[in-house]
């Protein structure tokens, strides 16, 4: 590889990309830079069977798919699963939880991120406020295997320190069974994902308030202008723009709250608010080997996240922020 | 930075309110993010049979190595602690491997298929397969039940080429030009300036890679779960968490698994404890010194991502 790599030095050309026969040219160019085209292609041949040949798995869902099979022998039924799909009850009670669970999330990560950051940014012992960012990103690094473990043992009746604490402030009378209850499962989940996600989610914030010009603040102390004022005329508004830019990024991905806190929290008593999409994909594809119509549910997932995502990019254009795609 | 300097002002009443208000709640923060960590740290250091009792918060009151030993006693999970570290070392230093050298490429303006290649990558972000069609895709290309398949499906995220292509770009020109001028080929430019270069961006990526690796435990279950020898210690402890969850309470159940052969008798909520613990140490142990550099792949994967 390295002989080759000599024998390409790669500086000469960019010279005249005009004066040669388009193709003939890129040909030569091909054969000169050899080596960078072995150092990438393979990769690009890697990405085209990991990511794009499963694009064609979509064919799926207009098929009754039967292992075993070619693809020439399968039987085509058109749109007979979407139908399916839109007569099944379950399904929206899926699309319920997913769309109620990614709109918390996003939510809820929006305002309490922001919040956290701004507040980190007001300490004024730097080493403090150090410990406490070091410590609220360490959530993030648990997998969500052990998270759960820790939500299931916090929430737990008999041990859980949550219950321990309501009685003893008063709140509850005795202990709740919290996973037990539908009806918790939401507000579950979005403590879980708070207290996994909300020091990381800071990051960003931290980072667009680095930004914001000193002078300004100087100039609100000889206004007189008190910290909540500061915050709310200054720092705010220093960040607006890394908030609009990343609340259109995360409409976009809105759909993709993931599905492991589900998957790991979720049990038959509270299956009916904590079943997503995803879930119901697996559960319909992997379980009950039904891939024809679990591949017609991912598509519509993946429908609707696509026409958010346009919604979002035009949303961007009209609000003058440039560039998502 | 944001240094809004008081000057000569004294500070005022409100302002000292709302300072120690602020301190409370982070320390309320800090509280309630390390309690249950440090709780599951104390359950498995305290005798399983003392642990019933219940009351055990952040300090062991019967202290015992006792509950490690049992759980590494396991075959299945001393099995599935090994899988776990050469999936995470493979699989780390694969995917810091390929994705600097894909940077690389196409962070050369002169590379007549960087558009090309850039583009493939970057079309990803939008869509993806779903679960069903990557499942067939991986089954026929007779990846089930093996341990490529933890490694070869995710070997390059685009995240990890924005982030190295930006750190490359961002290197002084001269270092690249004056090791061509010596002969070196791209290769060999790629393996002896490049790489010793780029190791903060590197050093993003393997956290980030690592992370993901040793915290996997879908594709476990997805692809591997008949495969007792590929178990991986995530997926040990799903196992674990699943047979509590079944049983109507959280404290009754995974009695299947610590079996109680009384001379050595574990308790479920110690088990489990232990195995958090274990899952989760070395992470802990790491991340902090790497702080630096994953707060600033954050940021330029944030901004140009």
């Amino acid at each position: 590889m390295q002989h080759s790599a000599n024998a390409a030095p790669a500086v000469a050309p960019q010279k005249s990309p005009k004066a040669s026969s388009g193709t003939k040219h890129f040909l030569k160019m091909l054969m000169k830079q050899r080596t960078l085209v072995l150092m990438s292609v393979p990769f690009v041949i890697w990405l085209f069977i990991f990511r794009y040949l499963p694009v064609w798995g979509w064919t799926l869902a207009f098929q009754d798919y039967r292992p075993g099979r070619s693809f020439s022998e399968q039987e085509w039924v058109g749109f007979k699963h979407f139908a399916f799909l839109f007569q099944d009850d379950a399904f929206y009670r899926v699309m319920r939880n997913t769309f109620a669970m990614s709109f918390i999330n996003l939510i809820l990560g929006f305002v309490l991120a922001i919040t956290l950051a701004v507040l980190l940014n007001e300490l004024k012992n730097i080493v403090f406020k150090r410990v406490v960012q070091t410590i609220s990103y360490m959530p993030y690094f648990l997998s969500w295997v052990v998270a759960a473990s820790i939500i299931m043992v916090a929430l737990s009746p008999e041990e859980g320190i949550v219950n321990q604490v309501l009685v003893g402030l008063g709140i509850i009378d005795k202990p709740i069974l919290w996973l037990g209850e539908a009806s918790y499962f939401w507000g579950i989940f979005a403590a879980s994902e708070t207290w996994k996600n909300l020091g990381w989610n800071t990051i960003v914030y931290l980072a667009a308030i680095t930004m914001i010009d000193p002078a300004q603040y100087e100039a609100a102390d000889i206004d007189g202008a008190n910290r909540l004022q500061k915050i709310w005329h200054i720092t705010l508004p220093g960040m607006k723009p890394v908030i609009i830019v990343l609340l259109i990024l995360n409409i976009g991905q809105v759909l993709e709250t993931g599905f492991e806190a589900q998957y790991l929290l979720k049990n038959p008593a509270n299956m009916d608010f904590a079943e997503t999409l995803e879930l119901f994909v697996l559960r319909w594809g992997i379980n009950f080997g039904n891939y024809s119509f679990a591949t017609a549910a991912g598509i519509f997932k993946t429908v609707i996240s696509f026409s958010l995502l346009f919604a979002a990019n035009s949303l961007a254009k009209r609000m003058g922020q440039e560039r998502l795609f | 930075m944001a240094s809004h300097r008081k000057g000569a002002l004294r500070p005022s009443t409100g302002d000292r309110i709302f300072d120690i208000c602020n301190v409370l709640f982070m320390l309320f923060l800090v509280t309630i993010t390390l309690y249950p960590m440090l709780n599951q740290l104390a359950l498995s250091l305290n005798d399983a049979n003392d642990s019933i009792r219940g009351g055990i918060h952040l300090w062991p009151r019967e202290f015992t190595w006792n509950n490690y030993a049992y759980v590494f006693d396991q075959a299945t999970i001393y099995h599935a602690t090994l899988i776990s570290i050469l999936r995470t070392v493979i699989g780390t230093c694969l995917t810091v491997f390929c994705s600097a050298m894909v940077a690389y490429t196409i962070s050369k303006p002169e590379f007549v298929l960087r558009k090309f290649v850039t583009l493939a990558f970057v079309l990803t972000l939008y869509f993806n397969g779903g679960l069903i069609p990557t499942f067939l895709l991986i089954r026929d290309l007779n990846l089930l039940n093996s341990f490529w398949v933890y490694i070869v499906p995710g070997l390059i995220g685009v995240f990890n080429l924005i982030v190295i292509r930006s750190f490359i770009q961002g290197l002084p020109d001269g270092i690249l030009e004056s090791a061509k001028i010596d002969g070196a080929g791209e290769f060999t430019t790629f393996i002896r300036i490049v790489l010793p270069l780029t190791v903060p961006a590197l050093a993003t990526i393997s956290l980030f890679a690592a992370v993901y690796q040793w915290n996997s435990w879908f594709d476990v279950f997805l692809f591997n779960s008949s495969s007792v020898d590929l178990s991986t210690l995530q997926y040990e402890l799903v196992k674990i968490l699943q047979n509590s969850n079944s049983a109507s309470s959280g404290k009754s159940a995974a009695d299947a698994f610590a079996n109680s052969d009384s001379s050595n008798f574990v308790s479920p909520i110690a088990v489990r404890a232990t195995m958090t613990i274990v899952a989760s140490l070395p992470i802990m142990m790491v991340y902090p010194f790497l702080q630096k550099y994953f707060v600033k792949g954050m940021t330029v994967g944030g901004v140009k991502g």
